[in-house]
This record gives C-alpha cells, structure tokens and sequence, in this order.
C-alpha cells in the first residue's frame, strides 16, 4: 500500500494548501446550504440536475422494484383469494353510500343554490404510484411517478383510500415529491368533525401528528377524529386526517399537547390519488363564527386570507 | 503492543485513473438504490472517498469530494451543500490521516474510519437540525459502523486492480 510520490519534492507544483482549499470549499458549502435553506433559491438548479440524473435513478430502483415484482409474484394464491374477498366485502358495504352519492351530490347543488352559497367543488383527481421514500433521514418524503408532464402542481393533495398523505412539494418533469403529514415541516389546517373545533396539525415526526395551539381546555377527546376545513383554500373540506390518540391537559402551559395518529397509510407504500388543484374562491360568510382561530403555521398561514 | 511496521506490504501497481472514476461512480449508484429507511445501510460514497482519499491523497481530495456532495444532495433530495460540506471535511481529515493511517493493520485502519464516518453523519446532523428537521434517530448513526466493518473487504476489492502477479524472482532487489 505504499504510495509512490506521497511527498514530492517542494519544487513540483501541488496547488493551494490543503487548508486554504478547505475553507475553499467549507465556504461555497456553507453558502449553499444558506441559499438552499433560508431563500430556497436553488429550486431551479435542482430541476435541472434531478433530471439528468433521473434516468440513472430510475436504473437504480430496478433491482428493489424486482425484488418486490418477485415477492408478489409468489404470494400464495390463497392470500390474492382472501384479499378479493375482503375488497369484495368492503366495497358491497359502501355500495349503499356510492349508490346514493350522485343523488346526494345533486341534492347538495339544489340546496346551496337555494341558500345561494357557492357550489362544492367537485373533486377530481390522477393516480400515481409511490416510487420510493426519500433517502435524506431528516424528512419525511416520497417520490411519485407523475410529474409535470400528468399536470401535477406543487401545493396539490395527495390521499389514499383511508384519507389524506401529504402535499406535493416540488415537481419534476417525470417525478413529484409528496412531503407526507408526518413531516416536521408540513402543516394542515383540520377541524374536529365531532364539534368544528378548528385548528391546525402539524407533522410530529415518528409517524405522527401533533395538534397546535389548542387551548389546555379545548374540548377534544382521545379518538375524536380529524378532517380538513378547508379554510386554507388548498385541501378539500371533510377529508379525513387524523384521530387523536393522546392527550397531555398540563396547566402550566397555555397549550394542551395532542398527539395524533394519522387516518391514512402516511407512511406505508402504495398507490395515491393526487387531487386536482382548488380553486382559492372567497370563503362563504359564516356568521356567529367569527372564534379566534389558530393561523401559525406555514400553510395556514398562506391560507388566512 | 509491537510497533506498526509497513514492511511486509505487497509492492502495488500505480492506481489507474479510470478506476478510482469507477469506483465512486459506483458508489453513487449503490446510493441511489432506495432502501426505505432501513438504518443500517452505509454511505458508499463517502466510503469509497475515504479509501482514495487515503490511498491516492493527491489524486482525489476535496475538489472531488465537494463534486460528490452536491450529487448526493440532488439525488437524495436534500439541502443543497449538506452532504459537500460534510464530504470536505471528510477528505481533509482522510487526506491529512493518510500517511499515518496507513502504517496500520487493516482493523486498526477501520478503528480510524470509524469516528471520521461519525464526524461526517454528525456534520450533516448540525447542518439539518440548525434548518429545524427533524432528529432521525439513534440508529440512523449505526450505518457508520457497518460502513467501518466494511473496510476490510473494500481495500481488497479496490486494490485488487493494483496487486501485480506473485512472482518468485530471488534476484529481484526489492
């Protein structure tokens, strides 16, 4: 293992110092990581790269994405049969509510039109299936395989069949990443379906949610289940977010703890319906509740108009 | 304890260019395969860094490292600058160690890897958690043991270019 020419003579040129090139190279690190973190200035190069290099990630993934190909193609077929049976079962059990859901959508048009309230907007949505988590351990991220070129837009809602995701955050031309409830960054403004209490969650890392601002007495309850307001002009009103699992009521803070578990699969893999982009439309008047309502929060915050 | 020696080392060919390329372009690759959170997976490029860093200190050190960095940080979807700087570090501490590290047996080689693999997961750590992410656990530190463990097999894989046929030729000098 001996290196020929480790020590050269002085007289052979070997570039700058190593510790002139550290702090070289420290400091353009140190500014990228400045200009990434605080102005988010380098979302562009970010596209540019990420798509060169998606070709290669995709080859990548192949030997995962065989394995998995290889796992399902031996599941016995006993357990295909039992899973049929299931979804069979369950989608006999919503019959009932599907049957009667474009009536109950027709009804709903008559009556807002009655009351002169502005139409629900109806939801509409693309499929894309989950690629791959994110590596980077800090954040809670996946990728989907639908991008740009299937009109997918940051700021869009990605559920599942039990309720919502996460939130679409950056968009490649071939490729979207979804950062999932759970994430420490991601907020959701939700409402209590028991009682309409609003408020905000955000993602508490560890695969749960947690209910800020509330006050130590708020009137919520362990397993009383969250659903999207809708206030924030993004999320669809009624999706199903979370229900709460743990409540911490310490008086010597102003707010009570809540942890939450999220309703959806956040972190399992799978399929997600990207729904279509709201239109932000001024909110319906509602009167006799004007109650102060929580707006920290990054998403929140955009919403309150 | 005896004194290191680094006298009963094989004479090696020079290091082809090419190969070093190679190597970390595989390592890149290895990087690239999604492992869905599992915690003990280690970082093969800053593996496969600290082994030239090591080896060929003048041919690869932190120009390349910091080239490496920025192409983790877009694959893996990151803050920009987060893996280039901890990369840096890595081979200005790789690059300084290399004529001492060297002298050690292979095991007492990875006892070196070891703490530099740490010091770059906790740069990175200092970097994200000054943006406010989340901590990723205690485990998520295990890869650079693994990674440390590995350095056995990997001299031998990336020196293996390098080893000449043995030869037994009694009147050659050295």
């Amino acid at each position: 293992m001996s290196v020929v020419g480790h020590t050269p003579p002085p007289f052979f040129k070997r570039g700058p110092a190593p510790l002139a090139r550290l702090a070289f190279f420290t400091a353009l690190s140190l500014l990228l990581l400045v200009a990434d973190l605080r102005f988010h200035t380098l979302e562009w190069a970010r596209l540019v790269l990420t798509t060169v290099v998606w070709p290669l990630q995709r080859v990548a993934q192949m030997p995962a994405e065989a394995g998995e190909g290889a796992t399902r193609y031996f599941a016995s077929l006993v357990k295909v049969q039992e899973e049929n049976e299931a979804l069979r079962d369950r989608s006999l059990t919503t019959a009932n509510r599907l049957l009667r859901q474009d009536h109950l959508e027709n009804e709903n048009r008559r009556l807002r039109a009655l009351l002169d309230m502005k139409e629900r907007q109806p939801a509409e949505g693309r499929v894309a299936d989950i690629l791959y988590a994110a590596r980077d351990p800090f954040s809670r991220r996946v990728v989907i395989d639908k991008g740009q070129q299937a009109g997918i837009e940051p700021g869009q809602v990605a559920i599942d069949d039990l309720g919502v995701v996460g939130q679409v955050t950056r968009v490649f031309p071939l490729a979207a990443e979804i950062t999932l409830l759970t994430d420490k960054d991601q907020a959701i403004p939700v409402q209590v379906q028991r009682n309409g209490l609003r408020a905000v969650a955000a993602g508490a890392g560890a695969g749960t949610l947690e209910l800020k601002f509330l006050a130590a007495n708020a009137e919520v309850q362990i397993g009383d289940v969250l659903v999207t307001s809708g206030l924030d002009g993004l999320y669809l009103p009624g999706l199903p977010v979370a229900k709460i699992a743990h409540i911490d009521r310490d008086n010597s803070f102003a707010f009570a703890r809540i942890r939450c578990e999220p309703m959806a699969g956040v972190e399992r893999h799978g399929h997600v319906l990207v729904l279509g982009k709201r239109q932000v439309m001024a909110q319906p008047e509602e009167p006799a509740e004007a109650s102060e309502k929580p707006t920290k929060g990054r998403k929140a915050r955009r919403a309150a108009p | 304890m005896n004194q290191p020696t680094n006298r009963s080392n094989r004479i090696l060919l020079p290091a082809r260019n090419w190969f070093i390329a190679f190597s970390l372009a595989t390592a890149l690759f290895l990087n690239l395969i999604p492992v869905d959170r599992l915690p003990l997976i280690p970082d093969w490029v800053a593996l496969v860094l600290i082994f030239w860093c090591v080896h060929q200190p003048l041919k690869v050190s932190m120009g390349a490292a910091f080239a490496l960095g920025l192409a983790m940080d877009i694959v893996d979807a990151s803050i920009m600058g987060q893996h280039g700087l901890a990369y840096v570090l890595l081979a200005f501490v790789a690059g300084g160690l290399s004529k001492r590290i060297l002298w050690f047996p292979l095991m007492l080689q990875a006892a070196h890897v070891l703490p530099m693999m740490l010091g770059a997961q906790l740069v990175m750590m200092a970097a994200r958690m000054a943006g406010g992410a989340e901590f990723p656990g205690v485990l998520w530190l295990l890869s650079s043991v693994v990674a440390a463990a590995l350095w056995y097999p990997l001299t031998y894989l990336l020196l293996l270019p390098q080893y000449r046929p043995v030869e037994k030729d009694a009147n050659r000098p050295i």
